[in-house]
């Protein structure tokens, strides 16, 4: 029987497709492992229309039986919903790497708010930015401007 | 509760998220600006999704027929979507204004729905009226920059707003025989209520915008749409939108 470990250890290979920096548990969209003569993990989108879901549920089950050789049946979790705050501060980290300003970690009482307000750029770290749109390449994903460098990024929208 | 009433009520809200999804998506590689174009596309997407989860509560949990078939071939007459949003997009102010007045709309549902006694329309409402904020965020500052921008700019605004309420008020067509069994069984608050709710979210925004809402006392609202009644712009979107699906109905995509 593989311990739970070894499957939150295997999740973190199986990467989301629109920004494959990120993990499904880096995105905090795992919310229950068990296991026994088979695996289950439950999983959830992030948000309502995401494409990639049924994409991830399948490569969930692969990445799992390669590597624990195990049966796998991936559920979509239909009891919790997905919020910014569910994302890792290692998830935060590697998506500014990758050149996306991660959601806030606390959010303000209105969520517009957060996301109308000065974004740290990506690239230089300044917040003289405003948002152009929020919608962007991702149902995820909003569109700043930062005065500072002068260039378009984009933000993993935040979601209560 | 009777699942009669709750399907009534579930397969308008879907219906009119798959109609309106489809208009929007008709902007794509057509918007005035850019981030207009992925906005109604991104827009388009959210609706659609919002529909599928829709269909999928009907199908697991009110015996309902896949949401694929369900969504694809009914016969026009069984669409239960307001007319509003089977109007063609027309101009971008008409498609602007239609999506700040609906979207308000489809807000004030769902925010009253997380309270519902029907549990998956509950769990569905939580997750989607969080979603739906950057859509009203959207509405509200289009609809504030062009209608303060300028004389032809205001003019088209206010115009598109004259030509938009009447249909606008259809999407509050109360149900035919359920109101009353849905509203004393707490799945939603019954029409009347949310238009009144809907009405206190738009007009602070108009004001600011300077535009003048029509007295809606005197406006006829545009119903017919929850009973089956359509305008001849709907046949051609559903043609259109199933064409391919009709091609093979035993495809696996």
């Amino acid at each position: 029987m593989a311990s739970k470990e070894s499957i939150y250890k295997a999740l973190e290979e199986v990467m989301d497709p629109e920004i494959p920096v990120l993990s499904v548990i880096d995105l905090g969209m795992i919310t229950d492992v068990q296991t026994g003569d088979e695996i289950v993990v439950k999983m959830i989108p992030t948000f309502a229309a995401c494409p990639a879901i049924s994409y991830l549920q399948s490569n969930i089950k692969k990445v799992l039986e390669e590597k624990l050789k195990m049966p796998v049946s991936v559920l979509i979790d239909k009891s919790v919903n997905w919020a910014s705050s569910r994302m890792t501060q290692a998830g935060r980290e590697k998506l500014k790497n990758y050149g996306i300003a991660p959601p806030p970690r606390e959010q303000q009482s209105d969520p517009l708010l957060t996301i109308a307000s000065q974004v740290p750029c990506p690239h230089c770290g300044s917040r003289e930015t405003y948002l152009r749109s929020p919608f962007g390449a991702t149902l995820c994903r909003a569109m700043h401007y930062c005065k500072s460098c002068g260039q378009v990024f984009e933000q993993f929208k935040p979601l209560d | 509760m009777n699942p009669e009433a709750i399907k009534d009520l579930v397969i308008k809200m879907a219906d009119d998220e798959l109609i309106l999804g489809h208009r929007n998506s008709e902007w794509t590689g057509l918007g005035p600006v850019m981030e207009e174009d992925i906005a109604f596309s991104s827009m388009a997407q959210d609706k659609i999704g919002h529909a599928w989860a829709l269909y999928q509560v009907l199908h697991e949990q009110l015996n309902g027929t896949d949401p694929d078939r369900f969504a694809f071939l009914r016969k026009e007459n069984e669409y239960r979507c307001s007319q509003f949003v089977e109007m063609p997009n027309g101009s971008y102010d008409f498609s602007l204004m239609r999506h700040f007045l609906f979207d308000h709309a489809e807000t004030v549902r769902y925010e009253s729905l997380a309270a519902s006694a029907f549990e998956p329309l509950k769990t569905l409402a939580l997750k989607i009226r969080g979603e739906l904020k950057y859509h009203t965020l959207h509405a509200n500052a289009w609809v504030l920059q062009l209608s303060q921008a300028g004389e032809e700019s205001h003019a088209r605004m206010q115009q598109a707003l004259n030509e938009a309420i009447g249909l606008a008020l259809g999407i509050f067509e109360p149900s035919e025989h359920w109101e009353d069994e849905l509203i004393s069984g707490q799945i939603y608050p019954g029409e009347v209520a949310l238009r009144q709710r809907w009405e206190e979210r738009i007009l602070p925004v108009l004001t600011q915008a300077g535009l003048s809402l029509p007295d809606l006392g005197r406006v006829e609202p545009i119903y017919g749409g929850r009973k089956g009644y359509h305008t001849v712009h709907l046949l051609p979107l559903l043609n259109e939108m199933s064409e391919v699906y009709k091609l093979d109905t035993e495809a696996s995509w």
